[in-house]
Formats: C-alpha cells, sequence, structure tokens
C-alpha cells in the first residue's frame, strides 16, 4: 500500500475514498433514522441527468451532476410534503425520468462509455479538480451537520415535535435533501450513482447492530465507512477488481459480521441479567 | 395576562371531511384539562390544531395571545405526541431522547451548559428512568418509551403541557409516576392540557373537563365523582352528560 502511494492517482483515490467514507455514513445515519433510506438512491438516479447534460455541453459532469441533485432533492422533499398519497409514485417517476435523461444525454454526446464511470464509480480517475470538489463538498457536509445536528436529530426523530418546538421544519427538511445530494456528488466517482445509497445506509445498519446510541452510531458508522471504502480501495488495486462494487462489498461483509457479533452480545447481555 | 390557549370557532377538514366543527375553548393558566370522547371525536385533532400542527380551516387559534404561525416562544410549550415508540430508524439512548427537549431552549452554536444538563437530570429523574439513561429508548417496553417521551417535554421546562393519550397502553406503575409527576408540575403553576380515553391516578389532578362529539364540545365541567359501579377500578370515567359542578380553585 505504502509505495502504491508514490502514485499520484492512488494518493488523490485514497484521499476521496477517506472523504467518501466520512461524509456518506455521517448523512445516511440522521437519513436512516428519518427513515428515508433509499433518498440517496432517488437522488443518485436524478444526478445521472446532470452527468449526461455535462457530456453533452462539454461542461463538468461534476458540477452539473451536483447542481441537477441539489434540484432534484428540493423537488423529492416538496413532493414528499405535497402528496401524502401517492408520493412514492411521485418520486419513482423522478428516479427514472433522471435515469433515462441521463443515458440520452450521454448517447447524443456519443460519450457513452464514460457514462460507466459515473454510474459504477473510478476512483482511480479522480483528477485533480475533480478531488478539490469532492474535498469542498465533504467538508460543507460535515460543516453543516456539525452546526445544524441538534435540530436535524429532532426533526428526524418526529417531525411534528421539531414543529411544536418552534423549529424551522421546511428550512430543515430541504437543508438535509441538499447536503443528501452533495454526499450523492461526493459518493458517486468512489462507488458511482447506482451504488451512492449503499456507502450512505449499509455502513449505518451495520454501526446499528452494535450501538445503543445515535452519537455512537455516528461514529462507528464513519468508521466502518472509512474501513470500507479505503480497504475496497486497496482490495481493489491488489486485485484488479473494480473499486465500487468491491468497497460495497466489504461494507456488506461488515454489515454481516457486525449481525453477528451484535447477536451474540445481547445473548451475553441477557445471560447477565 | 394572556391565557396559554384560546381558540375561537375553531374548524378543521381533512380530507374535506370535518373534523373540528367550530369549537370554542379557553385554556387558562394552571388549569388541568382533560379531553375526552369517543374514538374519532377530534380529540387528536383539536389539541394539534391548538398548536397550529394541523392548519384551521376557519376560526382562530392563539398562543399565549399570538397565532401559532407568528408564535415564537415555543419554549414555553411542551408537547407529548401520541406514539406507540419514540420513533426514529437509528437508535438513540434515553438521555438523547430527553436532552432534545431542551432543543427551544438553545441557540445554534452554543454547547450544551450545565443547566441543560440539570434540567435533563431532573426529568430523567422525574419520571423515574435515570437508571435506563444510557440503554437505547427504542429497547425499552412502551410503558417505559412513554415516560421518556413525557420526560423530553419536562426537560424543556415549559409552562404549558400538552399531552395525546399520555396513558394509552401504559403500564400501572407508569401511570403512577405519570401522575406523580404532573402532580408536580401542576403545584408549581404549570398548565396541563391532555387527552384521555381513561383518566386512571390522574383523575384527581384534572380541573375541568371538555367532552368532544362529532367534532363538538358536548359537554364542559369538572369531572363527576365515580360511584357504584362507576367507582369499581378500571371502569371507564366518561361521563358526557353528568352535570357540571363548580370548577375547583387553584389558588
Amino acid at each position: 500500500m505504502i509505495e502504491l502511494l508514490s502514485y499520484d492517482f492512488l494518493r488523490r483515490a485514497l484521499i476521496a475514498a477517506v472523504l467518501v467514507g466520512i461524509a456518506a455514513p455521517a448523512v445516511g445515519t440522521f437519513i436512516v433514522q428519518r427513515r428515508l433510506a433509499l433518498l440517496g438512491d432517488g437522488i443518485g438516479h436524478i444526478a445521472l441527468t446532470g452527468v449526461g447534460l455535462g457530456l453533452l455541453t462539454r461542461s463538468s459532469p461534476t458540477i452539473l451532476a451536483l447542481v441537477v441533485s441539489a434540484l432534484g432533492a428540493v423537488a423529492i422533499e416538496l413532493l414528499r410534503v405535497r402528496t401524502r398519497t401517492g408520493g412514492d409514485v411521485a418520486l419513482a417517476l423522478l428516479f427514472y425520468g433522471g435515469l433515462a435523461g441521463g443515458v440520452l444525454f450521454a448517447n447524443l454526446s456519443g460519450g457513452s462509455a464514460n457514462l460507466s464511470s459515473y454510474l459504477f464509480g473510478s476512483i482511480s480517475s479522480v483528477g485533480t479538480t475533480d478531488l478539490y470538489i469532492v474535498a469542498g463538498l465533504a467538508v460543507a457536509v460535515i460543516v453543516i451537520l456539525a452546526v445544524f445536528g441538534r435540530e436535524l436529530f429532532v426533526l428526524c426523530q418526529d417531525e411534528e415535535v421539531a414543529r411544536a418546538s418552534g423549529l424551522p421544519v421546511r428550512f430543515l427538511s430541504l437543508l438535509i435533501a441538499v447536503t443528501a445530494a452533495l454526499t450523492v456528488v461526493v459518493a458517486m466517482r468512489a462507488v458511482g450513482l447506482l451504488l451512492v445509497s449503499a456507502l450512505m445506509v449499509v455502513p449505518v445498519a451495520a454501526a446499528q447492530q452494535l450501538t445503543r446510541g445515535f452519537m455512537t452510531t455516528i461514529g462507528l458508522a464513519v468508521v466502518v465507512g472509512v474501513v470500507s471504502s479505503v480497504g475496497g480501495l486497496w482490495v481493489s488495486v491488489d486485485a484488479d477488481f473494480a473499486p465500487g462494487p468491491t468497497i460495497v462489498l466489504l461494507a456488506m461483509a461488515v454489515f454481516l459480521a457486525a449481525v453477528g457479533t451484535g447477536k451474540l452480545v445481547r445473548m451475553r447481555r441477557t445471560d447477565v441479567t | 395576562m394572556t391565557v396559554p390557549f384560546r381558540m375561537t370557532g375553531g374548524e378543521v377538514r381533512l380530507d374535506r371531511r370535518p373534523v373540528l366543527r367550530g369549537v370554542d375553548l379557553t385554556v387558562e393558566p394552571g388549569e388541568v384539562l382533560a379531553v375526552m370522547g369517543p374514538n374519532g371525536s377530534g380529540k387528536s385533532t383539536l389539541i394539534r390544531s391548538l398548536l397550529g400542527l394541523i392548519p384551521l380551516s376557519a376560526g382562530r387559534v392563539e398562543l399565549y395571545g399570538v397565532p401559532p404561525a407568528r408564535f415564537k416562544d415555543w419554549k414555553r410549550v411542551g408537547y407529548v405526541p401520541q406514539r406507540l415508540s419514540v420513533g426514529g430508524g437509528v437508535p438513540a439512548t434515553v438521555r438523547e431522547v430527553v436532552s432534545s427537549g431542551r432543543i427551544a431552549r438553545q441557540s445554534r452554536f452554543r454547547p450544551f451548559s450545565a443547566a441543560d444538563r440539570r434540567a435533563v437530570d431532573r426529568a430523567l429523574e422525574a419520571v423515574g428512568m435515570a437508571h435506563r439513561a444510557r440503554d437505547s429508548a427504542q429497547e425499552l417496553s412502551g410503558g417505559q418509551q412513554q415516560r421518556v417521551l413525557i420526560a423530553r417535554a419536562l426537560a424543556g421546562e415549559p409552562d404549558v403541557f400538552v399531552m395525546d393519550e399520555p396513558t394509552a397502553g401504559v403500564d400501572a406503575a407508569s401511570q403512577e409516576t405519570l401522575a406523580r409527576t404532573l402532580r408536580d408540575q401542576v403545584a408549581e403553576g404549570r398548565t396541563v392540557v391532555l387527552v384521555a380515553h381513561e383518566l386512571g391516578p390522574m383523575e384527581p389532578l384534572i380541573t375541568r373537563s371538555v367532552v368532544l362529539e362529532n367534532g363538538l364540545i358536548s359537554h364542559e365541567g369538572v369531572p363527576p365523582e365515580p360511584k357504584g359501579e362507576c367507582a369499581r377500578p378500571g371502569h371507564d370515567h366518561v361521563h358526557p352528560h353528568a352535570p357540571a359542578e363548580e370548577p375547583h380553585l387553584l389558588s
């Protein structure tokens, strides 16, 4: 691993992996708490239209993915509030529209081969500019969670209580949706848009097998996220696997191990008491 | 002096169906008001519209003299929603849930203070959950989770409590704890509005009750003393047509 770091592209990939491993599970914990585990998936589909537009207009697919997924996140949140019934159908329309739009625009640009690196990730092709964007977004995500974390906790726990506590519920709902969109763009290069949601949800699912509190769940989920993304990158370079799926499968393996360990711990606890 | 809640001609429609059909209700400071009535009579809708959680289709409601949309002083209000569990898809410790009740008193950049911590400790003590503070709230029994939700409202040190069925599905020990907690709060001058099917051990605390039927207040007064068959433990003390008595005055 150490001598691999002499390669510039691997150094960039490693930094991106660490940033993704921190940001995705941190945001994911709030999203899972809000019972919107598939939100990241939806935003990922919509972001693809941004990538397609970027390829078509020969501008940065990352920047356009950022703009389109942020708009998509706002649209999802507005649909969620407006439509009490049938909201999932409206969401499905957005997801498939996003996916189809992305593929169509990419085809029109003649660069559909390029598209698969966004669909399934290609962390080793992260350029310097992209790395700056990803780093900036990751820092923004962490600052947002640090400043608004207490309010977001109440919102994600119980929206009605948040309103009866005088919290700006509409603003916070949009904030968490847009933060998820930023995270999708951060994770896009590492695991690809189709697997983005896995890094937001699987480390959290693994962590909560072993934890009893919210803060400990965030902490452990971030550890699982960093271990999976860095470990997955290392394995993929070593064994010449595709990095995105390797990272996600490694996180899944950690999840299974956590389920087993959690069962053992709980059995012990009931034995003692 | 402004009263905690005043609703005049309150009407609510949910999916075009009228749920409240012109309710006039004033809650005075220091009152312990029980909102009673059969299922579907609009009890929960009434107290949620008092807080502005459900918009009125006609009439008006004021919280301490201000419509809910313009109300700013939310630290004066402690809301206990009707929930089967504390909620959330991620584990949270009892202490984390109760601490979140301080949110209306905190500003965005100020860390949790010693005063915050003391209020959380007091709330946990009051509901007898201090020894479970580090446990996952989701793993507690239904009655214990309800106590945690009440402690969350207590932690905010509000002037008025609004509680939606705080005793529904709650074991006898938790009901006693709740009644004792409320008695202490009332003694300190707090106002309580609660929805209840059965008053149980809270009955002696109630200073006034309103009975809702089909979205209208059909009866108002102090809850009548249970007599004969009605005094049997576990009897559902709903007396929509009992004569009104002089309200007890809290001094």
